[in-house]
């Protein structure tokens, strides 16, 4: 990179089924004045916008009109991405690389959804192609239950692994006062027993549906020292894509090939060679259990098929050798336009030590991911270390 | 500021057509009037469904037509249980419903589709299935002209 770029300062709303006292500019300025004012710091002290949403659940199109103002970017360069799940991460990416290439000095990346105003489920739809793809859809849910039988019959793992990162998810989400699902005493048998969604997938092994929001500031060099203590300096960014169609790749959940491809960029970028070994925490964009066990393979935690073992060793739990998820993670709150973007907010105050109750002791590497339906991953690694 | 919270009730309601382009003209074509499913094949021998001008594996442009299936296997599977609005008709789908990955006999590639079993503990992957079609009189050039898959169960090893 031709400069250093660091997240300086971060800012989440209380996520929750539905905010109905706020309208989407109340929710989005919530989280801009949160990761603002601790650091004193107002409109004027950012100089371009990133901003993310999944626009087809409100049914909204260029929602910055009416965005603009609350978020103080009126007359300032604004960008804004729609890639499906993965654009709070894109957003994060884009920013690194904008400030990077030195075209702008502090940039504000924004990520929100306010699902509970619009059908999510049925609008969905609308990502599949409309010759191929629409006429035999099965929504989110069932759609990942058929990757899932895949990943089961290639790796062998079981209900209860699967529900043990329910359980893990559901009580970190107790330290973190920005998460949703908040079970202390949830336990595997309750996850076993709860709602089939779609065979093997329950209610608990599945994310909620989420209004939420999320900011984050970007800056470089000594500016970004001068706006944190110890900022979250970032040393990978990466974005990786995969081919078209649902059905293409058999194994999708197995072997996520944009998720292998991030991770080789982004590690090899980082320096990172054994992640178990080389990271302190990692903020992932598990859209259910499987996904995370599975997740735990593609990002090399653990060997091939080894992603049942990996939990069932405590690894990934907040004591364990690599904390996965101690916020809760997507399991916890699923505001999908600013889900990635959290990944990356909740990576960088573990690095800037600003996690409170679910803050991991001397963090110097954190991973984030961002997840878009397979097709496409964000992989960022943040670190203490100036690069 | 103490009112009560006001919600703004708004049903939209929007048309589309959209158009199928060359390869899956060809293909719905040869659907509905011979009941045939036609793949393209790329110079790396990558049989492609859904057919197209470019092989994603590969990066290359797909060379000829060739003819999968009927006959499929199950690439993976589900049963639905949670209610879904058919985009089709826009009325739920009732559940619950089997639903997988079909791989056509000589593809390399799925197509997600409907399957013809309530219960998962009956499917596994790889069990041959076989598409129950619409009514010829009734077809109009789309998947959903297979009604669903129906599994081979006395087939199955």
């Amino acid at each position: 990179m031709k400069r250093a770029v660091a997240a300086v300062a971060t800012g989440q709303t209380d996520h929750a089924s539905s905010r109905k006292d706020v309208g989407i500019p109340e929710l989005v300025r919530e989280a801009v004045d949160r990761c603002l004012e601790p650091r004193e710091l107002t409109f004027a002290d950012f100089d371009a916008v990133v901003l993310g949403n999944m626009e087809m659940f409100e049914g909204i199109n260029m929602v910055e009109h009416w965005l603009a103002d609350a978020i103080g970017v009126a007359g300032k360069p604004l960008w804004k991405l729609n890639n499906g799940g993965t654009v709070g991460s894109s957003t994060a990416v884009a920013a690194t690389y904008l400030i990077a290439s030195g075209f702008h000095d502090r940039v504000l990346c924004i990520g929100f959804e306010k699902q509970s105003e619009g059908s999510a489920q049925s609008s969905i739809t609308t990502v599949g192609d409309p010759i191929w793809e629409r006429a035999v859809m099965a929504g989110a849910i069932g759609n990942f239950a058929a990757m899932t039988s895949v990943y089961v019959n290639e790796s062998g793992v079981t209900a209860e692994q699967a529900a043990k990162v329910a359980v893990k998810a559901r009580r970190n989400a107790c330290l973190n006062p920005h998460a949703q699902l908040k079970m202390p005493d949830l336990t595997v048998e309750q996850v076993l027993e709860s709602k089939m969604l779609a065979h093997p997938v329950r209610m608990l092994d599945f994310c909620p549906s989420s209004d939420g929001a999320c900011a984050v500031l970007f800056a470089a060099e000594d500016d970004a020292a001068s706006l944190a203590s110890r900022p979250a300096w970032v040393h990978a960014a990466v974005t990786a894509h995969d081919q078209q169609y649902m059905g293409d790749s058999p194994k999708r959940l197995a072997e996520m090939r944009s998720l292998i491809e991030a991770r080789k960029r982004g590690y090899a970028q980082a320096g990172i060679e054994d992640p178990v070994r080389d990271l302190d925490v990692a903020e992932i964009y598990e859209p259910a259990t499987y996904a995370e066990l599975a997740m735990y393979e593609c990002l090399g935690f653990c060997e091939k098929g080894g992603g049942g073992r990996f939990i069932d060793a405590g690894t990934p739990l907040m004591d364990g050798a690599l904390p996965v998820n101690p916020s809760g993670g997507v399991l916890s709150a699923n505001p999908v336009g600013a889900t990635a973007l959290i990944r990356v907010a909740e990576a960088a105050m573990q690095v800037m030590g600003e996690a409170g109750e679910h803050q991991i002791e001397n963090v110097r590497t954190a991973l984030a991911t961002g997840y878009g339906g397979n097709a496409w991953t964000d992989l960022l690694v943040l670190r203490s270390e100036k690069p | 500021m103490t009112d009560e919270p006001l919600r703004l009730p708004e049903q939209v309601t929007l048309r589309y057509r959209f158009a199928a382009g060359s390869f899956a003209s060809h293909f719905f074509t040869t659907l509905k009037e011979e009941g045939r499913l036609l793949a393209r094949r790329c110079p790396n021998g990558h049989v492609l469904l859904p057919p197209r001008p470019v092989c994603g594996l590969c990066n290359v442009e797909t060379e000829d037509w060739v003819e999968v299936g009927p006959r499929a296997t199950l690439g993976g599977y589900t049963v639905v249980h949670v209610p879904f609005t058919d985009p089709m008709t826009g009325v739920g789908r009732p559940v619950p419903y089997g639903f997988g990955l079909i791989r056509f006999d000589g593809c390399d590639t799925n197509v997600y589709h409907l399957i013809d079993e309530t219960d998962a503990e009956k499917l596994r992957i790889g069990l041959p299935v076989e598409p129950v079609w619409r009514d010829a009189s009734e077809r109009t050039g789309s998947l959903a002209d297979i009604l669903h898959f129906r599994p081979l169960y006395e087939e199955d090893a």
